[in-house]
């Protein structure tokens, strides 16, 4: 075990992979390479400070506002700095719009690039290798097994992020949200249909 | 290279299964912090890199965290920051030791100011034309997947000029270039399929159709 001073946990099994990454932790801090208290500040950030709800304040802001809509199309990365919103992973943002003939999915087949700043980091699914090698080529049946059946004449679009741009999906706003103000529509908003795998 | 990464289009790899966690153990949370803070150990390209350069297998067992706590070893035994069976001796264990390919060069510690360039030079392609995806099948680090090689696609959207990861990744400098939204029809790609694939691909990577 470790006996640096730290709040994250450490597992308590005799997985290898347990054993080498508390290995590596101790070397690491042994040679001032990592600094403790930035490993214990990233998680904290990345855990409770980044997740689904930034960018549901997004979408949220571009279903009630059709000027801050139209921005966010135009220059996704300007638009949610309007809303204080960028950060890691997000260098570039192209956001794709879901219409009643249009659904986008987003993957990226070559490691799991992900909005960090709008999303927090990807589920397991996002990063799986069936995910990743399927949802190019058969998207609507990756789709249908993850509960979104589409119909034949919706058109799919399925975004590859394979370079520094990330990709983002404006939802289409649902039919029953009339008067809805921005926290409550926000509350509407799901980190799947952002992906694309929820309409 | 044409690593196992490389996946895009693949067969085989089964259903899906909705695994909702981002970590599932400790040691996950601590091979992302470790890798996030860990900056001496190179620039994101060359990590990319690393990951792509491990044993096949081993890459195929592993999860997502598997993998960068195996790119993470690698590139600090790579650089002679841990002896080559350190961990093993401190985790008293070489089971899940991580091997890898050797990159052609690896980059020192790249100071980051986020990956997008300003060019003077004018685009070479536009919105609307007709390109190829070249047949290109470089040994070292590139971010142009096999499934498009070869492929004639259409420019959606130009975007920005960015570090050029092919070069970036072994410290060959940072060579920035412009992206391109490319989009592929899905018969073309896989000969069946009513859907398109849009991918950003940087110029080097296409010439006119």
């Amino acid at each position: 075990m470790n006996d640096h001073d730290h709040d994250h946990d450490h597992d308590h099994v005799d997985d290898p992979r347990a054993l080498r990454a508390d290995a590596l932790e101790a070397i690491l801090i042994e040679r001032g390479l990592v600094d403790p208290a930035a490993i214990d500040q990233t998680l904290d950030y990345f855990q409770n400070h980044l997740g689904p709800m930034l960018g549901a304040r997004v979408v949220a802001k571009a279903w009630a506002d059709p000027g801050f809509k139209n921005r966010l199309l135009d220059d996704g990365l300007s638009a949610i700095g309007e809303l204080g919103l960028g950060g890691p992973q997000v260098d570039h943002l192209v956001v794709v719009e879901n219409t009643p003939g249009v659904h986008n999915v987003v993957v990226c087949t070559l490691c799991s690039c992900y909005p960090w700043g709008l999303l927090g980091l990807p589920p397991a699914w996002y990063k799986s290798l069936p995910y990743r090698s399927r949802v190019v080529r058969e998207p609507r049946v990756v789709l249908a097994e993850m509960g979104c059946v589409l119909p034949d004449e919706i058109d799919v679009r399925v975004w590859d992020s394979s370079a520094e741009v990330r990709y983002f999906v404006l939802p289409e706003r649902p039919g029953d949200t009339d008067g809805l103000g921005e926290d409550a529509l926000a509350a509407r908003v799901t980190r799947d249909q952002m992906i694309g795998v929820a309409r | 290279m044409d690593g196992i990464h490389d996946i895009g289009g693949m067969n085989g790899f089964g259903p899906m299964v909705r695994d909702e966690q981002v970590f599932h153990a400790p040691w996950e949370r601590i091979a992302f912090a470790l890798s996030s803070c860990a900056e001496i150990v190179g620039n994101t390209d060359d990590f990319r890199h690393a990951i792509e350069r491990l044993d096949p297998a081993f890459y195929l067992g592993a999860d997502y965290y598997g993998r960068w706590l195996g790119a993470l070893e690698v590139r600090l035994r790579e650089r002679a920051l841990i002896d080559s069976d350190e961990v093993d001796q401190r985790a008293g264990t070489s089971d899940a030791r991580p091997r890898a390919i050797a990159s052609p060069g690896l980059p020192t510690r790249s100071p980051d100011g986020g990956p997008v360039r300003v060019l003077e030079r004018r685009r070479r392609f536009s919105v609307g034309q007709t390109v190829r995806a070249r047949d290109l099948h470089p040994v070292g680090h590139t971010r142009l997947p096999g499934y498009v090689r070869g492929h004639h696609g259409t420019i959606t959207m130009t975007h920005p000029a960015f570090v050029y990861p092919d070069t970036n990744a072994h410290g060959w400098g940072e060579d920035p270039q412009y992206v391109y939204a490319v989009q592929f029809a899905a018969t073309d790609l896989w000969g069946e399929g009513d859907h398109s694939v849009s991918i950003d691909l940087f110029e080097p990577y296409l010439e006119p159709a």
